[in-house]
């Protein structure tokens, strides 16, 4: 279980996270939505130890992230970056592979090629592809290879960081279920930020809206529709009245 | 009155200071670094390529033209006292001490630094340096060290290139366009120059390649956002490098010479 308390991160007078407060229970897809700015990715970062928080607790299975063994704790995430992050100077597969080839169980080169291949099969993408470079493929497919990174180790928790920003309504439908039918597959905990409602309906079991620097609302999906919260009701359904203001 | 000048001419001293505490802790973290496992030794190998191999055409243009010129400039000023004969000498302690190292420095730092702190800039703007993070590498391990090395390595041997391309430019010109005997211009040059002449060109090497990877690598990483940002970043390495270039080059030649 990864759990956040009180959780604060400031970039200068930009108060971006002012006590963040979540559970997120092992096997299950949280998704936090929230326009853009409210500090989605910062949270996310912080968990990750990419950004240190400025106060607040953030344990995993009751260990605080920030102590212990980095790169054990590291192994355990998988990560699915917005634009892909795929290193331009490394071959398809050797962007997937990257985390076998290295480390104490680092396995044979032929092994992890192997492993790298099913890993884009599985995201729908044919081995030929394993010997280009990043740069040769479209933005979708580079999602995918990403995405077959992020699962390349098997990781027990998978971070996707606005996994269809950039692709058009089919390819975000596309991603959206590999998404669900790896996690579900995998039996990993996931959490998502997004703020494509698609893939919130697509993706999650439980739904947190970070907003103000706080989580405005959280609950199962199911129940989103339902809530009388109107920062919930003005995101979800897109309105430009309410109580998030909106520059014109 | 006072105080607000006092702290208008403080804060930049401050910022000063505190950007190069923060270029010492990162090179006394790179050094770290160097020795302890793991090695990426397929990164060392490409970046020996990059930084080494293919700054050989632009160093040794650089030599090959400076060595013709400063022939012509001793010859020219020699023969204000009769001392045309100083030529091959001077030509080979010039290149060797002086020439060869520094502007092969400026040189392989305008083409690395530059494009060091470009592609690790992008990588920072584009998440790549996160990724790397977050599946268990240690960036700085990764991408500068590997850097730093392969072009503290190579940028001796460049000098010791551009040094022996330097001086056949000066033999070029002497033999062709001063009258010079080719077996005689070769026999002063070698006749006069030591080996420290040439060590300590290839130490200065050493300590400039170090530099400019260095500075390749710090601005890369601590590259803002944006192409602006790492224009920026590109512009800084190069301009930090070869200040820093110049500045070891006058303290490595008082250690070494001033006596």
């Amino acid at each position: 279980m990864i759990e956040l308390s009180g959780v604060h991160k400031r970039f200068g007078d930009n108060r971006v996270l002012q006590g963040v407060n979540l559970s997120i229970a092992s096997g299950t897809s949280m998704v936090i939505i929230g326009g853009s700015g409210t500090g989605k990715s910062v949270l996310l970062k912080c968990i990750l130890g990419l950004v240190r928080p400025d106060s607040g607790t953030i344990t995993l299975d009751g260990q605080d992230v920030t102590k212990g063994d980095r790169d054990a704790f590291l192994a355990r995430f998988g990560m699915l970056f917005q634009g892909g992050a795929l290193f331009d100077s490394l071959r398809v597969w050797e962007n997937v592979a990257f985390r076998l080839v290295r480390g104490p169980t680092a396995l044979p080169k032929e092994r992890a090629r192997e492993i790298a291949v099913e890993k884009l099969r599985r995201v729908g993408l044919k081995p030929e592809v394993a010997d280009l470079f990043p740069a040769e493929l479209s933005g979708g497919m580079q999602k995918r290879v990403g995405l077959a990174r992020a699962i390349a180790a098997e990781p027990e928790i998978i971070f996707f960081d606005e996994p269809t920003t950039g692709l058009d309504p089919i390819m975000s439908g596309v991603i959206n279920a590999l998404i669900r039918e790896i996690v579900v597959e995998m039996g990993a905990t996931a959490m998502t930020i997004t703020h494509d409602m698609s893939s919130v309906r697509a993706i999650a079991d439980n739904v947190a809206m970070l907003h103000g620097g706080v989580i405005r609302w959280t609950g199962p999906v199911g129940e989103m529709d339902a809530t009388s919260d109107p920062y919930v009701q003005q995101f979800i359904h897109g309105k430009a009245d309410g109580p998030i203001e909106s520059v014109r | 009155m006072i105080e607000a000048t006092l702290g208008s001419l403080g804060r930049p001293v401050l910022q000063a200071i505190a950007s190069v505490g923060r270029v010492v802790l990162f090179a006394l973290s790179v050094v770290g670094h160097i020795l302890r496992p793991p090695f990426y030794l397929r990164e060392l190998g490409a970046s020996l390529l990059q930084i080494g191999w293919y700054s050989l055409p632009v160093v040794g243009l650089t030599a090959i033209f400076t060595g013709g010129a400063l022939a012509l400039q001793i010859y020219a000023g020699g023969s204000r006292f009769n001392a045309e004969s100083v030529v091959p000498s001077i030509v080979a302690i010039g290149m060797t001490r002086e020439l060869g190292p520094v502007l092969g420095g400026l040189m392989v730092a305008a083409r690395v630094a530059s494009s060091i702190a470009a592609e690790i800039g992008t990588m920072k703007v584009t998440e790549q340096i996160d990724a790397l993070v977050t599946l268990s590498t240690n960036p700085l391990k990764y991408l500068a060290v590997p850097r730093v090395v392969a072009a503290t390595l190579s940028m001796p041997v460049l000098v010791a290139v551009g040094d022996a391309i330097g001086i056949m430019g000066g033999w070029l010109v002497g033999i062709t366009r001063l009258d010079f005997n080719s077996a005689a211009y070769l026999k002063n040059t070698v006749d006069f120059l030591e080996g420290w002449d040439i060590g300590s060109g290839l130490v200065k090497g050493a300590v400039f390649g170090f530099i400019v990877a260095l500075m390749g690598c710090y601005h890369g990483m601590n590259s803002a956002r944006g192409a602006q940002g790492v224009g920026r970043a590109t512009k800084s390495a190069v301009v930090s490098a070869s200040v820093l270039i110049l500045a070891a080059n006058y303290l490595l030649t008082e250690v070494f010479f001033s006596s």
